[in-house]
């Protein structure tokens, strides 16, 4: 099997676990979030054997690097650290629900991905890429990004569940309590800060070693400074003026559409980094 | 610090302003709003292309305000600073009771604190208080630093804690960030950034600032043996690569290879990988042949001064050189832009590309030019840089990475377990507080209550 059938398998699955957890929601039943877990862990798993299948396929081709060079390459890299992400908390804070808004977001990763103008060849690297620094660079980052998703899918959770007693019925009832959702909001958004800070460090560092230059203004490093600087503020408004829930969740979605223009805007800009 | 200060005054005042996290979560979103504009308004172009997209008013309004070159404003340094400030006042303000905290003179308990804490717990257990203080003291002290262990009315009181230190973390964080400030700072007043390009086989021993058309001598000078790039078979560039040579004193003193990810550093200057090109000798040999007879005439040409022309006809000045060069849609290749000023007549500029020795027979002139004797030579670019920041600012990366850990995962934790025994009874509970209201906290009391409810009950 090659890489690429691998990734067109897991992104049905990542689709399927993402109806199942949907419908396990809605008609209240234990089952399908379970069969929905266990997909995710299924796809997450095949979402890493395709990953080292691709770099095995690259060293085959003569020009063997770690598949994190391209945009094709780091969607995939990116659905599989959320849905790890996810499995992390479900397991961790035994925390079902939230496949709800964790699961879509691998597979429409994936789907996009797999769309044709996204360019799936297996490329040389070219001589600015060729450095170690590439990697944990790249990885940082992307792990940072996922937590960030998750807030963000935890806060728009928040923000859709009405407040007071009186609409207690329906599926939108169902979301769990706003102190749960508050705290896990908090926990990705420290868990997500501290990758983006390694990110943009090593970033620095490997811009050095290349260029000569730790920080130089170029579009994407200034757009991860304002992520950053927005989830500065979030944690300061939170620890020390004691900020919670409504504000903390719109703070947190605001810094997820810098993550989003961060990874994909910062392509509409010039600049160096625009992944092409 | 500011006990002693008149609550009214001035300073007091000032201080204050400069203690709050308002003023921080203000300058961080308006740090983060402003740098978008810099990404929005390509930087430091040429200011005839403003002129042209903006029109002469808006120009003038955006060039006052520095907007072209943003990131170097003294509006946008001034927000950096009152960062700093900031962070500096804050710090001052807030580390007497956070040292206080970390190394108090009486580490002092009190047990109604523990009591009122939401995550207590509670449960009654067989042996009596003594047996129960024997088995669970040891199994505390191995989980936390400091244990006390107190006798109460009815039964004996248990203090655990540890992470004191960890209070320091978010000091570390704002140290960082006041380590990469100066850096920033030392490194654009006492650093440059500036680049030489140097043929095969040649030196310099200057190179010219990037951002303005001043040369630095760099003291000694910098030779390029060789430069190699290869390519994949796709096409796409796979190495540069230039063998360096630092001359000292008529000495060769460090010799290297530097490919792009992997500089030559000496003595605080860094030279980079970072472009090549294409250039002819110096010495050219410019061919004129007279159409009507046939005669070769071959003349020396250096680039930009005049040639005598044959025949007494005029002059011609090499003026440029263009590895490629594009002619109605085709790349001509190594082409030469030079000025023909003839002796009668208007001056004209005619193209010669020394791969198509024939091409100047198109211009139906009196005589076809062509140039040769070439010798392309290959030169490596490379930019120089000197950075005497880069260690404070790495120390601050250092910081920043470790303080964010400790800030958000480790914390202070205080923990006491009550043994006491009423009319026969023995109850257990359990409780823990740290500095911040913290889930983890909650965490760590309910995996310590369910691994003593498994001994004692
Ligand atoms: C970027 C510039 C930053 C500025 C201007 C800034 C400023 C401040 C200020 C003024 C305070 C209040 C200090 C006090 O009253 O004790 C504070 C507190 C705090 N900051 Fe920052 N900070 C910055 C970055 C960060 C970062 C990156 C972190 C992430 C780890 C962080 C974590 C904290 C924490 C946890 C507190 C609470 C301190 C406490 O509990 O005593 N800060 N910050």
């Amino acid at each position: 099997m090659t890489s690429s059938e691998i990734f067109s398998i897991i992104t049905f699955i990542y689709g399927l676990a993402m109806v199942l957890y949907v419908f396990s929601w809605i008609f209240k039943k234990a089952l399908p979030g379970k069969i929905a877990t266990a997909a995710t862990i299924a796809a997450a798993l095949g979402n890493l054997t395709g990953i080292i299948l691709r770099w095995i396929e690259s060293y085959q081709m003569g020009i063997g690097h770690a598949p994190l060079s391209n945009l094709y390459e780091s969607l995939i890299f990116f659905a599989m650290t959320i849905a790890l992400t996810h499995l992390f908390i479900d397991f961790r804070y035994k925390l079902r629900f939230i496949g709800v808004v964790a699961s879509p977001i691998p597979f429409l990763v994936m789907a996009y991905a797999s769309l044709p103008k996204v360019d799936d060849v297996i490329q040389p690297l070219i001589p600015a890429l060729q450095s170690n620094w590439l990697i944990s660079h790249v990885m940082a980052c992307f792990i940072g990004y996922s937590a960030f998703a998750i807030a963000f899918g935890v806060s728009i959770m928040f923000l859709i569940k009405p407040s007071g007693a009186g609409s207690q019925s329906g599926i939108i009832s169902r979301i769990p309590d706003f102190d749960i959702l508050d705290d896990l909001t908090h926990q990705m958004v420290m868990f997500g800060f501290l990758f983006l800070s390694i990110g943009i460090i090593t970033g620095a560092v490997w811009a050095n070693q290349a260029w000569g230059r730790y920080w130089g203004w170029d579009p994407k490093e200034t757009w991860s400074l304002v992520t950053w600087l927005i989830y500065a503020s979030l944690l300061h408004a939170r620890l020390m003026r004691g900020w919670k829930g409504k504000k903390i969740a719109v703070l947190s979605c605001i810094g997820f559409f810098a993550v989003i223009f961060t990874y994909f805007g910062v392509n509409l800009l010039p600049g160096l980094h625009s992944y092409q | 610090m500011t006990k002693s200060s008149n609550p009214d005054g001035f300073t007091f005042k000032l201080w204050k302003f400069f203690a709050s996290v308002k003023l921080s979560v203000f300058i961080l979103l308006s740090l983060a709003m402003t740098s978008i504009i810099g990404t929005v308004i390509p930087q430091n172009e040429n200011p005839m292309l403003y002129q042209q997209k903006f029109g002469e008013a808006l120009f003038k309004i955006l060039n006052t305000l520095d907007i072209f070159d943003m990131y170097h404003s003294w509006w946008f340094r001034f927000l950096l600073f009152m960062l700093t400030v900031n962070i500096i006042v804050c710090s001052i303000n807030r580390l007497q009771a956070t040292w206080k905290i970390i190394f108090p003179k009486q580490p002092s308990f009190k047990i109604n604190q523990f009591r009122k804490a939401k995550n207590r717990q509670e449960w009654s257990a067989a042996d009596s208080p003594e047996q129960l203080k024997d088995v669970i003291s040891p199994l505390l002290s191995k989980r936390f630093s400091r244990l006390t262990v107190q006798s109460s009315e009815n039964g004996y009181i248990l203090f655990g804690e540890k992470g004191r230190w960890t209070r320091l973390g978010v000091y570390a964080v704002h140290l960082s960030i006041i380590f990469m400030v100066t850096g920033g700072l030392i490194g654009s007043i006492f650093g440059f950034d500036g680049f030489v390009n140097i043929p095969e086989g040649e030196s310099a021993d200057k190179i010219f600032l990037r951002n303005s058309q001043s040369e630095i001598r760099l003291g000694f000078e910098i030779k390029c043996d060789d430069f190699d790039f290869t390519l994949y078979e796709s096409g796409m560039p796979k190495e540069y690569r230039s063998s360096l040579s630092i001359i000292k004193n008529n000495q060769s003193v460090v010799q290297k290879d530097i490919i792009v990810n992997d500089p030559l550093r000496f003595e605080g200057i860094n030279f980079f990988q970072s472009s090549y090109g294409k250039m002819p000798a110096t010495k050219l040999t410019v061919t004129f042949t007279e159409k009507s007879s046939g005669l070769i005439y071959n003349k020396a040409a250096t680039m930009g001064s005049p040639v005598e022309m044959p025949g007494n006809s005029g002059t011609l000045i090499v003026e440029d050189f263009r590895p490629s060069f594009s002619f109605r849609g085709v790349n001509l290749t190594n082409t030469f832009l030079c000025r023909m000023i003839p002796n009668n007549g208007e001056p004209s500029h005619i193209i010669i590309p020394a791969d198509y020795p024939r091409f100047d027979m198109m211009r139906q002139g009196d005589f076809v030019i062509s140039i040769s004797n070439t010798d392309f030579k290959y030169y490596t670019g490379l930019q120089v840089t000197k950075d005497p920041g880069v260690p404070l600012v790495y120390a601050g990366f250092l910081f920043m990475i470790i303080g964010c850990y400790v800030t958000f995962f480790m914390f202070h934790q205080k923990i006491c377990v009550e043994i006491s025994a009423d009319k026969g009874k023995t109850t257990v509970m359990t409780a823990g507080i740290s500095g911040k209201n913290r889930p983890g906290m909650n965490t760590v009391i309910r995996r310590l209550s369910n691994h003593l409810k498994k001994i004692t009950q």
